[in-house]
């Protein structure tokens, strides 16, 4: 090929290769690092919840005055949820998946052991959390009505049995079944043995920051058979018949809201609506950095573009000479072609370092991870194609001027 | 000579209205991402109250787990809250200026006037020392005093909206409001108060809106209200609320104005020794760990300003830097192609200083225009973030010193972006550029 008149020529002009070859480093390295951010956010928007989320919703009923009782309001609530058309099943809880509150406790395998160091999320739930929450058992048995007992918010004492999730098990007693096992959240106080195993449930904080590298932490939940209410606050969670969530979030309000008129009926939120909540920053991010690397790879083109018809004016006499000495079009047309490629390889391979470079300031100022070599070689080829396309209309361009500009003075 | 060049510029962009336009736009954009990630980073990490803020102290004690630090990121991070027992020593040691101990309730309000249908509404118990210390300002009355803070009394202070929605906005102070079945007399009504930042409390969402009454913290810790903000324990604690009285959870957050350095230091001695005196009695298992920071630190100790924002703000100038470069060349291209005109001027008496005048001018016009559609760009930049990121409502806006900057960035970009390609114009030798003419 015509790579030595190529170099030759762009020695000449080593402040326009500098100019071009930088930009295609950085956009390089921007592209491929946010590439990477996109596609972890990505991951962790889509992790399954465990539960139904398109048909559920909860609600919350704060009550006031001395006459108050607690206990009655989730005796008649219940029923009046459960009585109701439209939906499915209705539950007692504390909290829901993504909800970025709720409980967490700390697990110790035996009484002696230090330090817990397995953070778990409870969930109070009674014998219908399982199929409100719309889980999937995986392995022993669910609470009965008669287990179910109501707790003090500032009790210290727990029940002897507990449900929890796949991974918790897992992680606690690797490769085993987990129903039956034992073990202690209070060293003082008698142990919690497993009934149930559902197969996912994720705690309402999925973005915790995870320093004991188990991947699946996120996942540690467990199921306690109690309802807690927060002073005279009771919360539910309701899973209507399949596409009637929305007409039954404004009309379980109003029942609750008329059944006990010393109380205020609040937080009605979807799970559609605390999923979009949750991951309200990581889409944002999302849709940031998309916009970025629109904008980045537009402007890298264009600059492209504005370059090569710059050197084609340039050297519309030389290219005439060219054409008058037997170059055909084609050869025109390849050498701007040719020229790109060589510009952009050369930026590109800056742009590798750089954009290892940008990645060890994530990887030590935000703990990030390496970048995988695939997102830079995924960014090198759509900058050679990028390269080739805007180089493409100025090249056309040039392989049509005439031969007779040669003879011509200007 | 100044209108002259300004002339020829403009003269000069209008002959190649294409590539002007990529300029312009390559500008303008650069600037409008790098504003509006600068905006959000200025404004998120600006001092809430800027006239005493190292004045301001928030306490921080390791009273946590001897097995275990409380931020596993940060080993040497005492917790963000403090006990109890703690904040109520503190507080009846009284060796601060002003100090104040707090902590979020949920509380229905039951309007006098039936019209009204109660709700719920999130309150702050405090000190009574709290309003001097953060200077809410009053439309009607006071706070409380210390001595109110000692005897429990049912007062409060609402806010500008909680008065207007009970009261109609009128001088309530007085009057009696029912908060969860509970009367309280009005005491002090505030004015707008809306700290951009939540500073006063960051572990409860650095951007939720300030509270919609204040009532004193003992008569709030006499009708055993709970916390609706965080609690943490590392240790089972006794039955019942004494027993979480007690506890070593954590769930209050503490301030205390101290007027200068010397202060801050007898205070921080103060506290060694009272925790010193607490080892005694078989607390703090971990080694002692104090921490005054200030309202500025504990706003860069709580990742105010997130990491997502600092990289927004990182790749948007690095954004900026790739929309530069382009400008470079695009200058280039555009004033080697005047080599022409260019030697005819300087062989007609035009100084090389004249020259590089001249087109530093045109360079500047660039960026004047850049900077006004990047200014633009920018306005619409924080209206899609203020959408993408609800809480982000308040520190989304543009103020004056973000509009100056911006245009000011911008010409200062588009005179740097256009050094090189001028000076490269001025090495034009005339004689060369008129033979072939």
């Amino acid at each position: 090929m015509e790579f030595r008149p190529i170099l030759s020529a762009l020695m000449r002009s080593k402040v326009a290769l500098v100019l071009i070859g930088l930009q295609i480093a950085l956009t390089l390295a921007i592209v491929s690092n946010a590439l990477f951010i996109i596609n972890q956010r990505i991951e962790n928007m889509g992790r399954a919840s465990g539960m139904n989320e398109a048909d559920t919703f909860m609600i919350s009923s704060l009550g006031f005055g001395a006459g108050y009782d607690v206990k009655n309001a989730y005796a008649e609530d219940l029923a009046t949820l459960r009585g109701m058309p439209g939906v499915a099943n209705a539950a007692p809880i504390l909290t829901v998946p993504m909800s970025q509150s709720g409980w967490s406790e700390g697990i110790s395998l035996t009484t002696t052991q230090q330090n817990s160091d397995v953070g778990v999320a409870m969930y109070f739930i009674d014998e219908q959390g399982l199929d409100t929450y719309g889980l999937k058992l995986v392995g022993g048995r669910n609470f009965t009505a008669d287990e179910i007992t109501h707790r003090d918010v500032r009790s210290t004492s727990w029940p002897n049995i507990v449900m929890i999730t796949k991974a918790l098990g897992e992680r606690l007693w690797p490769g085993q079944n987990a129903v039956g096992k034992q073990f202690y959240l209070d060293q003082e106080k008698p142990p919690l043995t497993v009934i149930g195993v559902v197969d996912r449930l994720i705690m309402p904080w999925p973005n915790i920051s995870n320093r004991s590298g188990d991947k699946n932490a996120y996942e540690f939940s467990m199921m306690v058979p109690q309802m807690v209410p927060f002073g005279l606050q009771t919360r539910y969670l309701v899973r209507a018949e399949p596409g009637r969530v929305t007409e039954l979030v404004k009309a379980v309000e109003a029942k609750l809201a008329q059944t006990n008129t010393s109380r205020i009926v609040r937080e009605a939120r979807t799970l559609t609506e605390i999923r979009a909540e949750c991951y309200r920053s990581d889409r944002a991010m999302l849709i940031i950095l998309i916009a970025v690397i629109v904008a980045l790879l537009s402007i890298t083109a264009l600059g492209i573009v504005g370059m090569a018809s710059f050197w084609v004016t340039q050297r519309t006499k030389q290219i005439g000479t060219r054409r008058a000495l037997g170059a055909t079009r084609g050869n025109i047309l390849r050498y701007f072609l040719t020229e790109n490629f060589v510009i952009t390889t050369i930026g590109l391979a800056l742009g590798a370092v750089l954009t290892y470079g940008v990645n060890l300031w994530l990887m030590q100022a935000y703990s990030a991870q390496r970048l995988p070599v695939l997102y830079l070689v995924g960014g090198m080829i759509a900058l050679w194609l990028l390269g080739q396309l805007a180089v493409f209309g100025p090249a056309t361009r040039a392989s049509r001027v005439p031969p007779a500009v040669a003879t011509r003075s200007v | 000579m100044f209108s002259y060049y300004l002339q020829l510029g403009f003269h000069s962009l209008k002959r190649n209205p294409v590539l002007t336009l990529l300029m312009v736009l390559g500008i303008a954009i650069g600037i409008g991402a790098s504003m509006t990630s600068l905006t959000v980073f200025h404004v998120m990490g600006s001092d809430p109250i800027p006239w005493k803020s190292d004045k301001l102290h928030y306490v921080q004690m390791d009273s946590w787990d001897p097995n275990r630090a409380y931020d596993d990121d940060d080993q040497s991070m005492p917790p963000d809250q403090v006990t109890y027992r703690d904040a109520v020593a503190l507080i009846e040691a009284g060796k601060a200026d002003r100090q104040a101990v707090m902590y979020k309730v949920a509380w229905p309000v039951q309007p006098e006037n039936r019209d009204i249908k109660p709700f719920q509404s999130l309150g702050r118990a405090t000190s009574g020392d709290f309003f001097a210390l953060f200077d809410t300002p009053f439309e009607y009355g006071n706070g409380w005093d210390r001595a109110q803070d000692k005897e429990h009394a049912r007062v409060v202070v609402l806010a500008r909206e909680t008065n207007e929605k009970l009261f109609g906005g009128q001088n309530s102070v007085g009057k009696r409001v029912r908060l969860n079945d509970v009367e309280y007399s009005v005491v002090g009504v505030l004015k707008e108060w809306k700290p951009k930042i939540k500073y006063y409390d960051l572990t409860n969402g650095s951007f939720s809106d300030p509270e919609e009454f204040f009532v004193p913290f003992n008569t709030a810790i006499e009708l055993k209200t709970p916390a609706a903000g965080n609690n943490n324990c590392w240790k089972n604690s006794a039955e019942g609320w004494e027993g979480y009285l007690e506890s070593e959870c954590i769930w209050l957050q503490m301030w205390v104005e101290l007027e200068n350095a010397t202060r801050t230091a007898e205070y921080h001695s103060f506290l060694d020794n009272y925790v010193a005196e607490q080892k005694k009695l078989g607390r703090f298992p971990r080694p002692v760990n104090n921490r005054l920071p200030d309202v500025n630190q504990w706003m860069k100790d709580n990742r105010v300003v997130s990491r997502d924002v600092e990289i927004q703000l990182g790749l948007s100038f690095a954004f900026l830097v790739v929309c530069l470069v382009n400008t470079i060349g695009l200058l280039l291209a555009k004033f080697m192609r005047k080599t022409g005109e260019i030697g005819l001027r300087r062989a007609l008496g035009a100084s090389k200083p004249q020259l590089f005048m001249q087109h530093i001018v045109e360079s500047g016009v660039i960026g004047i225009s850049g900077g006004l559609i990047g200014l633009l760009l920018t306005w619409l930049g924080l209206m899609a973030v203020r959408g993408l990121y609800d809480y982000f409502d308040s520190v989304a806006r543009l103020d004056w010193p973000m509009v100056l900057a911006t245009i000011g960035l911008s010409i200062v970009a588009s005179i740097l972006a256009g050094l090189y390609p001028t000076w490269r114009a001025c090495q034009i030798a005339p004689a060369a550029q008129l033979k072939t003419q």
